[in-house]
């Protein structure tokens, strides 16, 4: 009887372990008029959208603007030029869920919602790197527009005909991106370290100013577009 | 009653050294010295911009090193921008802490900005005409041009309420780039004025496609046959070909006007059929053009590098280029009989600093940088031309220009024939009236049109009522109504307002209030302490 006993409470703890992970899980719960991803997704450029977003980074503030890498459990949205004001600036700390209203835009293959508007809601949410490696050069690495992921043991290749490992957009200065080309398995990604989002003085920064041809890093970034995949890069390491 | 006499004209001393306060921060007006003082050391700012080039970065860096060597006095320290909007965000930030850089480059359009303040802005005239420092003065090192050398039309766009504040330092203008191989195989031929009936004509056949969704002209998905990079330009060049008003030189704002509203009815009639689009709305229109998805791409000449197939800078993977022929032309006319085009580029203005030799020190670089030299070597690296007469009629640019299509790089065909459009159309180059607050109308003419076309991709009505919310909306958006029209610099801030002289009489007058309440105080306290 006791070995019996003992079974159903063992089972009773995994049915109940099985059922939190689930919960942890699954996808967000979307308020009325709010679109789930898959909608998103599917809504045409130009058209209305209503989403709730999770702040995960922001470049700077100026002009009653800025730009915000957003997600939820489902997918990535980026906010291109969100009006706001300095003071809600400050409050969109990573994580802080906001309802967002604006309007579905492409510019240069990038998907954003521009001309939006914003309320901050109950909730919080961060999002781990997705580790996008294999799908390096494939279709699928789409469905992961915007989305914060992961290219691990990726080769660092010479930038442009001169072999540097990177290039700055003002050279003298250090006031602007920085580019730099990687690949894995013959497959090349152009990379931007975009100043706006982390400038000189950040470690990712420095570590891609520390790049050298054949280097093998791991690299951590927001899935941008410009004319083509040209990610936002937020983390570079030596590959592990 | 001599206390009381005292009192009031404490009172009144004290107003006018308050009054005298005001207006008191700013520097003295610039005077040149006689002599420039070759034993000191002095220290110099440029604040300079290049297009993400190196080659002009290594211009600059060779034009500093040549000076340096013929003044070793002087050391230019030079800052790079990418971008003009930085350097005029930077400047007036610095204005008021008095740490502007000597020299800058700028629109004038930023330039009249910068003259808000006082005495903040050298204005040239004067050292024009110094005859050992001035245009060719005797006591110059270098072979600078004289003041007819350069351009007339050129340097006027330097001048602000009728003073001289900078230096034309690279001209461009915009040009209209054509996949000519696209519009052969629509059945049309380029002329040499383009029109814009002709643009729109050409655009709209573009947009045919099978049943596929494929357009038949370039086999591919995505095509916008024009797409315009500065739409402010387009609507400022629009309403100028059509004679009609956008700003006067007293700063008044007439671009709410009737004509404006039928230009934009026609942006959204082809934004409808998707025969037009922006920079700001989908990317930059050379891209569009070499990628075969666009076939009337308008952007600056200083651009050309960009543009074509066989460009030598690209944007996009070699894998989307499509080879076509690119002709170069101005960009459309109302009346190609009277064409009429923007002019633009970098011009030099020199700030003011207590120490007059550091001024001089500045002004004689800003002339070097106008030497032949300087000029032609940068006017190569783009579509740009030099401004001085000097530089284009020289023999080493003439050979340049005649060396067009010779290579893909120094002779690129498509960058030289964006110069030669200008320098053979300066004759038809207009500016718009610069003053405090026209760079803000220049940004509300281009956002009219952007939101005008990204309204009709939202499928928003447009009507009459449209136009009246978008001029209500941009005016207010851009403080177009609060525009101060006579703000640029004068010499001291002038007189006080009635507001603040009568709120300092009255300050005056409490003093002299409380002077004779403690006068009848210590009347009576006298009295009050006499043996009754």
């Amino acid at each position: 009887m006791k070995k019996i006993i003992a079974l159903l409470i063992v089972l009773a703890l995994c049915v109940a372990f099985a059922g939190c992970s689930k919960s942890e899980e699954k996808a967000d719960v979307k308020g009325e008029g709010v679109m789930t991803y898959a909608q998103y997704v599917a809504a045409a450029i130009d058209s209305e959208v209503v989403v709730e977003t999770y702040v995960q980074a922001k470049q700077s503030w100026w002009d009653n603007k800025a730009t915000f890498y957003t997600q939820d459990k489902d997918g990535a949205y980026f906010l291109y030029e969100m009006p706001c004001t300095e003071e809600e600036y400050n409050k969109l700390t990573k994580g802080t869920k906001i309802k967002v209203t604006g309007f579905k835009s492409e510019w240069s293959g990038e998907v954003e919602i521009t001309d939006a508007k914003f309320e901050i809601e109950e909730g919080s949410y961060t999002a781990s790197a997705f580790d996008a490696t294999s799908l390096i050069g494939s279709a699928d690495l789409d469905k992961h527009a915007n989305e914060l992921v992961a290219f691990k043991g990726m080769t660092v290749e010479a930038y442009d005909e001169s072999g540097a490992a990177f290039a700055y957009k003002n050279e003298a200065e250090k006031t602007d991106d920085l580019y730099f080309k990687a690949s894995k398995d013959g497959k090349t990604i152009d990379f931007c370290v975009e100043f706006y989002l982390t400038g000189k003085d950040t470690d990712v920064y420095k570590a891609v100013e520390g790049f050298k041809v054949g280097d093998k890093v791991d690299i951590e970034c927001f899935l941008y577009y410009y004319n083509g995949v040209n990610p936002h890069v937020v983390g570079a390491a030596a590959s592990k | 009653m001599i206390r009381k006499l005292l009192s009031l004209f404490f009172c009144l001393l004290f107003v006018l050294a308050l009054a005298g306060c005001h207006g008191s921060q700013g520097l003295d007006p610039f005077e040149a010295p006689e002599e420039f003082d070759l034993s000191k050391r002095c220290e110099i700012t440029f604040w300079a911009k290049n297009d993400t080039n190196k080659v002009q970065t290594k211009i600059y860096e060779k034009a500093i090193a040549d000076f340096e060597a013929l003044y070793p006095n002087i050391k230019v320290n030079m800052r790079l921008y990418t971008d003009y909007g930085k350097i005029y965000n930077d400047v007036i930030t610095n204005i008021s802490t008095n740490t502007t850089p000597n020299l800058c480059i700028s629109y004038p359009d930023h330039i009249a900005t910068y003259l808000t303040g006082s005495n903040v802005v050298v204005p040239l005239e004067d050292l024009f005409d110094h005859p050992k420092y001035g245009l060719g003065g005797s006591e110059v090192r270098f072979d600078a041009p004289k003041k007819e050398e350069i351009i007339p039309q050129f340097l006027r766009e330097c001048t602000i309420e009728g003073r001289t504040y900078a230096l034309p330092y690279m001209r461009s203008t915009e040009a209209c780039y054509i996949n000519k191989t696209y519009v052969e195989a629509l059945g049309y031929e380029i002329p040499e004025i383009l029109t814009w009936d002709y643009i729109w004509e050409v655009s709209e056949a573009a947009m045919q496609r099978d049943a596929d969704g494929t357009f038949l002209v370039n086999g591919q998905t995505i095509m916008i046959p024009f797409i315009y990079k500065s739409t402010d330009n387009m609507m400022i060049q629009m309403l100028r070909q059509k004679d009609a008003p956008y700003s006067n030189e007293q700063g008044e704002i007439a671009i709410f006007n009737d004509t404006t509203k039928e230009l934009l009815y026609t942006v959204a009639e082809h934004t409808k059929t998707g025969a037009f689009s922006t920079f700001k709305i989908d990317s930059y229109p050379g891209n569009f053009l070499n990628a075969g998805q666009c076939i009337f791409a308008v952007d600056s000449t200083a651009g050309a590098t960009w543009i074509g197939s066989k460009a030598p800078l690209l944007d996009i993977s070699e894998d989307k280029l499509v080879d076509f022929e690119t002709v170069v032309r101005p960009v459309p006319q109302f009346d190609p009989e009277h064409p009429k085009m923007i002019s633009q580029g970098p011009s030099i203005c020199m700030f003011n600093k207590r120490d007059p030799q550091q001024v001089l020190a500045s002004w004689l670089f800003l002339q070097y940088l106008l030497t032949n030299d300087v000029q032609i070597a940068y006017s190569e690296t783009e579509g740009y031309v030099p401004v001085t007469k000097k530089a284009q009629e020289s023999e080493e640019y003439r050979d340049y220009l005649s060396r067009c299509g010779e290579d893909t790089s120094e002779h690129y065909e498509v960058k030289i024939k964006a110069s030669e459009l200008l320098l053979s159309n300066t004759q038809y180059t207009f500016t718009t009236p610069v003053f405090n607050g026209s760079a803000s109308l220049r940004d509300a003419a281009g956002q009219m049109i952007e939101n005008t076309a990204k309204s009709v991709r939202r499928r928003q009505t447009i009507d009459d009522a449209y136009f009246e919310k978008l001029f209500t909306d941009v005016n207010a958006l851009y403080h177009l109504d609060q525009n101060d029209t006579g703000a640029i610099e004068k010499s001291s801030l002038g007189p006080l307002p009635k507001t603040a002289l009568t709120l300092l009489i009255v300050l005056g007058a409490v003093w002299v209030l409380i002077g004779v309440w403690a006068f009848f105080n210590l009347l009576r306290r006298k009295k009050a302490d006499l043996p009754h």
